[in-house]
């Protein structure tokens, strides 16, 4: 009887969730032990968090839409890039600035956030169509859109005309650099933004409050009629169907809503990060923000705003308290990105084999 | 695609048709050219450098072909394989031992690694019916993390491998494992003679064994002395050559001219074709004579060609690893025999219909077992012959990529999820490969900077997979609309 209800609860919280919890607790308690200053980490691990936040919950509406997790959110991610970089280029801090003093980051991140998101919108709307075509293999397609849209950005960025003196190589170079400061527009605007010290543990209230309040407003989407629309799509096509709900608009809406959190999901990022990385560095984001939904208890098939910010706050946690720890312990090495990418994989790997193929339900 | 004359067709629609099937090849065949307009370099160089490039990557594409027909799609998992070729290889080195006496032991090692590999992979595959090519690209990124922790970590860490040249701090191989001096052209620099020698053995053995095995289970046996007799010459034209001073020198060395390749090649197909016409007899209208007509033709040309000084300047400059060309071969005649075997019956059968294939009595789950273990097993020693080429590789990163040009390569010959041929895989590499050559050097004309040449690459090449992915997908969703 306990055997069974041990098994239970084992297989609702899932291999790979208490696998990845027990190993976090592990890691810490280690860290502590080995005298290792776990408020700092525990500070970095909060910031990432927020940075993260949003691009892991751009999974959840192409989860709930019926797509499954969405590989290719890199495409989001190129427009973000893209609207950061226009801000950047029209000066908006230093123009705002010179009006109205103080809110020039404001004013810059707002553009940038707007530009990108009206250009993830159209982005996703097309997304969205192409995914209706090829219904039954959504995973493949956009994992492989996702890698073509970042190298197909890479040529545009090598040769882009742009001209300011902060986004071009230095010596009078073309084309964008590698990583972009963001010190002069919004660099560190949310995370340093009403931002407090709990003992010796940093709170970036800011970047907490973006993140909370874009899973407030997922969470309303979802309650209002289009998103129950959605949600009905997803979890039962033929049954939505049936009610007289056109699926396939109801999956545009959903991959296009998900584009938008991954560009407006990067600028996030970005603020936090204080540079913009552009090139190749978003090739992994898509396999980040899906391990970490996964991590936080999501299948193929469900997830929730939880999930997320669970998931989002273990694998981030992973990745920035394992390098001090085997630093210590193994002499020297980092074995932390090795792990990362046994653990990423391995997760995925498991969500797969556990919703015995195919994502879509049609 | 069929040529029989019931099919009485205008030429424009046969036109029309073959543009449409061949629209991928065209399109890179087009781009290529352009390309090398664009880029102005000799020719010589670009053929060399091709065909150096074929000789390295068509084993590991020709590995896709069987788990394709046995509906597992693009077998993105060969890096699996890849990643057994390379641990085989720590050890061997290690060991040191050199040539092909080192290559052969490779093969050996790899073999029961790969096996495993492939048989964990195929059970993880029937775990995923229906996203097994998101697997294997998952399976891969997976394994090289679990290779990494193995070669950066495990190797003198906690298995002991005492050796200073290869451990980069007490533990953990270095980034760069140099294999001059070992195993570098281990395969390619073996003689087309000695490869002559070894393949007419081998192919008389595997007659005879086919032979007396067909006739113990009492199957019906194809008559096998023609077949014999063939090899047989073959065998001892290998050992006469030898005592013969102008062919020893032009089949002696350790590469083969493109040029003499081209005048020996043309010749044995004009052979062939004339031996068919006089063996079979055929009539005008018979497919028979077509096809014998077909290889007499092509034989001439390639003699001809050879001929002419411009072509033979660039047949000249490309300089063939006769081994390496050999196994490519078998990688083909294997491919192609075990297709039509019993086992290879029921592969196609799952691949077309699993439910169809478990009501005729077919283990499915099996089937698919034993073609990702034969796929994985290719890939492992197509990743050896690649390595021996290369002469020195990336410790941790060297799979990474493999799956994905791959892919693209077989996608680029025309083939699609379902269906793969050999002949869609050799020219598939030939094409995705001068593309991979000559578009960098375009690109550096065009733009004056080399660095934006492999993010072309990088684009073309998951590009190709997307649209050849998508348009698949579209054709089944569309296919089950029909249905419902």
């Amino acid at each position: 009887m306990t055997k069974e209800k041990l098994k239970k609860t084992i297989d609702a919280i899932g291999w790979p969730r208490l696998i990845v919890c027990l190993f976090f607790a592990a890691i810490v308690l280690t860290a502590y032990v080995n005298g290792i200053d776990v408020a700092s980490y525990f500070s970095s691990t909060l910031k990432y968090w927020g940075m993260w936040g949003i691009l892991v919950l751009a999974m959840v509406p192409s989860i709930k839409c019926g797509v499954g997790p969405n590989f290719g959110v890199s495409l989001g991610i190129c427009c973000g890039l893209l609207g950061t970089l226009l801000a950047i280029q029209f000066e908006i801090a230093q123009k705002i600035d010179a009006v109205l003093p103080g809110f020039g980051p404001w004013a810059s991140m707002l553009f940038a956030l707007v530009i990108a998101a009206v250009v993830a919108w159209l982005v996703g709307v097309g997304y969205g169509k192409l995914l209706n075509m090829v219904k039954g293999s959504e995973m493949t397609v956009t994992t492989y859109v996702g890698y073509s849209a970042i190298y197909l950005m890479c040529i545009v960025w090598f040769r882009a005309p742009f001209n300011s003196g902060e986004i071009i190589w230095p010596l009078g170079g073309v084309g964008v650099r590698n990583s972009v400061a963001l010190e002069t527009s919004f660099g560190g605007l949310l995370t340093d933004f009403l931002g407090f010290n709990i003992g010796s543990i940093y709170i970036p209230t800011g970047a907490i409050l973006f993140v909370l309040g874009a899973c407030l407003f997922v969470h309303m989407y979802f309650r209002s009629r289009t998103g129950l629309a959605i949600t009905a799509a997803g979890a039962n096509p033929t049954f939505a169907r049936a009610s007289g709900i056109d699926v396939d608009k109801m999956r545009i809406k959903g991959i296009a809503l998900s584009t938008v959190l991954g560009a407006v999901g990067i600028v996030i990022y970005s603020q936090g990060f204080e540079f913009l990385q552009v090139y190749t560095s978003p090739l992994n984001t898509g396999f980040i923000c899906v391990a970490s939904v996964l991590i936080g208890g999501a299948t193929t098939a469900k997830a929730t705003i939880a999930h997320v910010l669970l998931g989002t706050f273990l694998y981030q946690g992973l990745v920035i308290f394992t390098p001090p720890v085997s630093n210590q312990l193994l002499a020297g090495t980092d074995i932390s990105d090795t792990m990362r990418q046994i653990i990423q994989n391995g997760v995925i790997l498991y969500a797969l084999a556990k919703a015995k193929g195919g994502s879509s339900n049609e | 695609m069929s040529n029989s004359p019931l099919n009485k067709r205008s030429w424009q629609d046969a036109l029309k048709q073959f543009l449409f099937e061949n629209k991928v090849i065209i399109l890179f065949v087009g781009l290529s050219i352009l390309c090398m307009a664009i880029a102005q370099t000799n020719v010589s160089y670009i053929a060399s450098e091709v065909f150096s490039r074929f000789g390295r990557n068509a084993c590991l594409v020709l590995a896709l072909i069987i788990p394709c027909l046995a509906g597992l799609g693009m077998n993105f998992g060969i890096v699996v394989g890849a990643i057994a070729a390379q641990i085989s290889i720590f050890w061997v080195v290690h060991w040191g031992f050199t040539g092909i006496t080192g290559f052969v032991l490779c093969v050996l090692m790899t073999t029961p690694l790969a096996i495993l590999f492939g048989w964990l992979q195929g059970m993880l595959f029937n775990k995923t019916k229906g996203s097994e090519m998101i697997t294997g690209l998952v399976l891969g990124f997976f394994a090289a993390g679990l290779y990494r922790l193995f070669v950066l970590y495990i190797m003198g860490g906690v298995i002991p491998y005492d050796d200073p040249n290869l451990l980069d701090r007490g533990f953990g191989l270095r980034n760069a494992f140099d294999l001059t001096g070992n195993l570098k052209y281990a395969l390619d620099d073996i003689s087309c003679l000695t490869t002559f020698t070894v393949l007419s053995v081998v192919m008389l053995l595997s007659t005879l064994v086919v032979y007396f095995y067909g006739k113990k289970t009492g199957a019906e046996s194809k008559p096998i002395a023609g077949k014999l007799i063939g090899w047989g010459a073959l065998l001892v034209f290998s050992i006469v050559a030898r005592y013969i001073p102008f062919l020893n020198e032009m089949l002696g060395g350790t590469r083969l001219l493109l040029s003499d390749a081209a005048v020996l090649g043309g010749l044995a197909l004009i052979l062939w074709g004339a031996m068919l016409l006089v063996k079979n007899r055929p009539g005008k209208a018979d497919p028979m004579f077509a096809k014998a007509l077909k290889w007499v033709i092509l034989g001439a040309v390639l003699v001809i060609s050879a001929m002419i000084p411009v072509v033979s300047k660039v047949y000249r400059a490309v300089r063939l690893p006769a081994m390496t060309l050999a196994v490519i071969c078998l990688y083909v005649l294997f491919n192609s025999w075990i297709l039509n075997t019993r086992l290879g019956q029921n592969m196609r059968t799952v691949g077309q219909n699993r439910s169809v294939a478990t009501s005729a009595g077919i283990n499915v789950d099996k089937i698919r077992i034993i073609a990702t273990c034969i796929s994985t097993v290719l890939a492992a020693w197509g990743q050896l012959i690649f390595l021996q080429n290369l002469g020195t590789f990336n410790t941790v990163q060297q799979q990474d990529n493999v799956g994905l040009y791959s892919v693209a390569a077989i996608l680029v010959g025309g083939a699609n999820v379902q269906k793969a041929t050999n002949k869609q895989a050799i020219i598939g590499v030939f094409l995705f490969h001068t593309l991979f050559v000559v578009a960098p050097l375009a690109a550096t004309q065009l733009v004056g900077d080399s660095a934006i040449s492999e993010y072309i690459r990088m684009f073309f090449s998951y590009g190709v997979i997307a649209v050849s992915l998508a348009m698949h997908a579209w054709k089944l969703a569309g296919n089950s609309k029909k249905k419902a």
